[in-house]
């Protein structure tokens, strides 16, 4: 045989005794091309190494997330026995008499993300479709990177600039004026402090907007360009092909996109412990201070002393992580229906 | 994209559809204001308190001017290369087998696992870093913050390194599988190389992403006060100090607090375009 081409890839192989196999085996490696080779070559050792080092690397990512549980699990143990299901249900957390409920980080977790939620939904919904419909070509490559780039400001720097420049604005002009328009509602009541749920709420929208945005931009690119074409076939405005060409047939995804925001708002830290205040209480009020799952762990726990203080507030990181499992999990399973399973762009 | 004669069309769905196109301009307005307000103001604020002392200089106690954070810079710069050589080898190899052994059920599987990880709070996996090396070593120490970034950086390494891979055009195994090479060389020399500079994307965006990471440190990596370059021992971190900076109620503290900010993103920024340059060489196009 003669010397075979050579790709450029810095040495060649070596090629031993086993040259006559060549073209035998790339054969039939076309046609299996994932397979390891049938009969032991020259190579089969180095293949099945190569091959069990990478199914060592994915079969860690598994137990990462067995060990996460576990560990978890393990160091949550003394709350978990001297409290019981009522530590999900209990809204007292007071360190100093050893007594400890979750209800209060619970309540202010879901305030606070559905808060962010509902500033963040329409308006990641209005960005991606402008970005896919309506947005001129030569603006989208930069219109895309600014939306990105929020995805890549560090959660701290948010928590910086909420505490110092919106909670200000916060408290001296859109709380007084919410509490003056709207304060019969008693949502907007008390005295206007800057920070508390309405702060971290607003920072949350800011800080999920680029991931919903961008997987329902994502999700939108998926539908097929016939559908838009057939809706103005049929004399549609732009809007109505929007929403009935576009937007019903996305509708799956979106939601999916939406609950991957709320999972991202529900873990969401460092930027939501410095703006909402600190404070273990349940309020209807969005003015109050309130605190998060992640944000009493964050503030707490290098400080906790005693053992059932740190345990319980592991058993809280529990209650968020099976919390957080749900939601990405449906989120996830939502997006892929509609994207069928391509791997999707897992922004930062 | 051809527009239906205007005479067909009443006024209520010209109106709805004109308001409907002006809201999702006026949303996307919306969205772009935050971004330059807050970069606006972190570079205002930033640039203000930007000196040699800030990098040179240790942190001051509060009422004393003049302090720095070269111990946080070094230490940062410690822990993200430990969650480096951890979170870059293992996503890479993850990728490779979601490429080019996981398409079928356990790929699926492994798939799902990496979305899942990438959505579990930061915050958990300091908590899972601290049970696992702080508790079993008994102090805090650089090393265990490192790995709690490590194992953050996974899920988007191999999520886009397995994207770039599967763009290498089947052609290109084949033929280097033609000529004989064993499976492995093909994969790394051969498919890897060539999807290369998609990896590097990767890497980048998930190392701007642990780059400003605080709340794993909280618990690992801990902070100090002092000089330390032992990976033993806790070490202080950028984002950990603009933290503890931003809620003291020192002045002084505040104007660090904002240098520090926009120094970590110039970094990260830095960071980026240094990528870029670095693969804008690649065979492939940029994948984003």
């Amino acid at each position: 045989m003669q010397t075979p081409l050579r790709l450029k890839i810095g040495k060649q192989p070596e090629q031993g005794p086993g040259q006559k196999d060549v073209s035998e085996r790339g054969i039939k490696k076309l046609a299996v091309i994932s397979r390891r080779p049938t009969s032991p070559s020259e190579g089969w050792l180095a293949d099945a190494t190569f091959r069990g080092l990478v199914i060592a690397c994915a079969v860690s990512l598994l137990v990462i997330v067995a060990l996460i549980l576990i560990q978890l699990m393990r160091q949550s143990a003394a709350s978990r026995g001297s409290f019981g299901l009522k530590f999900l249900t209990t809204s007292i957390w007071n360190p100093v008499t050893g007594k400890f409920g979750a209800a209060p980080f619970i309540y202010g977790t879901l305030v606070s993300s559905f808060l962010g939620l509902l500033i963040a939904v329409p308006l990641s919904l209005g960005t991606a479709l402008f970005l896919t419909e309506l947005c001129p070509p030569f603006f989208r490559r930069i219109l895309g990177t600014t939306v990105e780039l929020l995805a890549a400001i560090p959660s701290v720097i948010y928590g910086l600039w909420g505490l110092f420049v919106l909670a200000p604005v916060l408290r001296l002009y859109l709380e007084p004026w919410l509490q003056k328009s709207l304060g019969w509602t008693g949502l907007f009541s008390g005295p206007p402090l800057g920070v508390g749920m309405l702060a971290a709420g607003i920072i949350l929208a800011i800080m999920i907007l680029p991931i919903v945005a961008s997987v329902t931009r994502e999700v939108i690119l998926a539908v097929p360009r016939q559908q838009r074409e057939a809706v103005l076939a049929l004399g549609a405005t732009r809007w109505e092909m929007l929403r009935m060409g576009v937007l019903r047939n996305a509708r799956v995804g979106i939601v999916g996109a939406v609950i991957l925001g709320l999972g991202r708002a529900i873990g969401e830290t460092m930027a939501v412990t410095m703006v909402i205040g600190n404070s273990p209480q349940i309020s209807k009020s969005l003015f109050a201070p309130g605190n998060t799952l992640a944000s009493v762990v964050a503030l707490e726990f290098s400080e906790a002393s005693d053992d059932l203080h740190l345990s319980s507030l592991i058993e809280v990181a529990l209650v968020l992580f099976v919390i957080t499992l749900i939601v990405n999990a449906l989120a996830r399973l939502l997006v892929w229906s509609v994207t069928r399973g391509q791997p999707s762009r897992t922004l930062a | 994209m051809p527009k239906p004669p205007k005479t067909s069309i009443s006024l209520r769905r010209r109106l709805s559809n004109l308001l409907a196109l002006g809201g999702i301009t006026l949303a996307t307005a919306i969205v772009v204001v935050p971004l330059i307000l807050i970069i606006g103001t972190v570079a205002y604020h930033g640039i203000a308190g930007l000196n040699w002392a800030f990098f040179t200089n240790m942190p001051k106690p509060p009422g004393e001017t003049g302090g720095g954070m070269a111990n946080a810079l070094v230490g940062s710069g410690m822990i993200l290369m430990i969650a480096s050589a951890i979170g870059i080898p293992m996503g890479i190899g993850t990728g490779i087998f979601l490429a080019e052994y996981g398409r079928n059920a356990y790929g699926d599987v492994v798939r799902f696992t990496a979305d899942v990880l990438n959505g579990v709070p930061s915050i958990v996996i300091g908590l899972t870093a601290w049970a696992l090396v702080v508790v079993a070593q008994g102090h805090f120490s650089a090393f265990s913050g490192g790995i709690a970034l490590g194992i953050m950086m996974v899920p988007t390494v191999s999520r886009t390194t397995e994207e770039v891979l599967l763009m290498v055009p089947q052609s290109v195994r084949e033929a280097a599988l033609g000529l004989g090479i064993p499976q492995w060389r093909t994969t790394l020399s051969v498919v890897v190389r060539t999807a290369m500079s998609g990896i590097v994307t990767g890497i980048m965006l998930a190392f701007a992403r642990i780059a400003g990471e605080t709340a794993p440190l909280m618990f690992t990596a801990f902070g100090n006060q002092f000089w330390n370059t032992s990976f033993k021992e806790p070490v202080a971190a950028v984002p950990l100090q603009i933290y503890v900076y931003a809620i003291s109620p020192f002045d002084e503290w505040h104007r660090l607090a904002w240098t520090g900010a926009f120094v970590l993103i110039l970094l990260i920024a830095g960071a980026m375009i240094l990528f870029r340059f670095a693969t804008s060489r690649g065979v492939m196009r940029e994948t984003t």
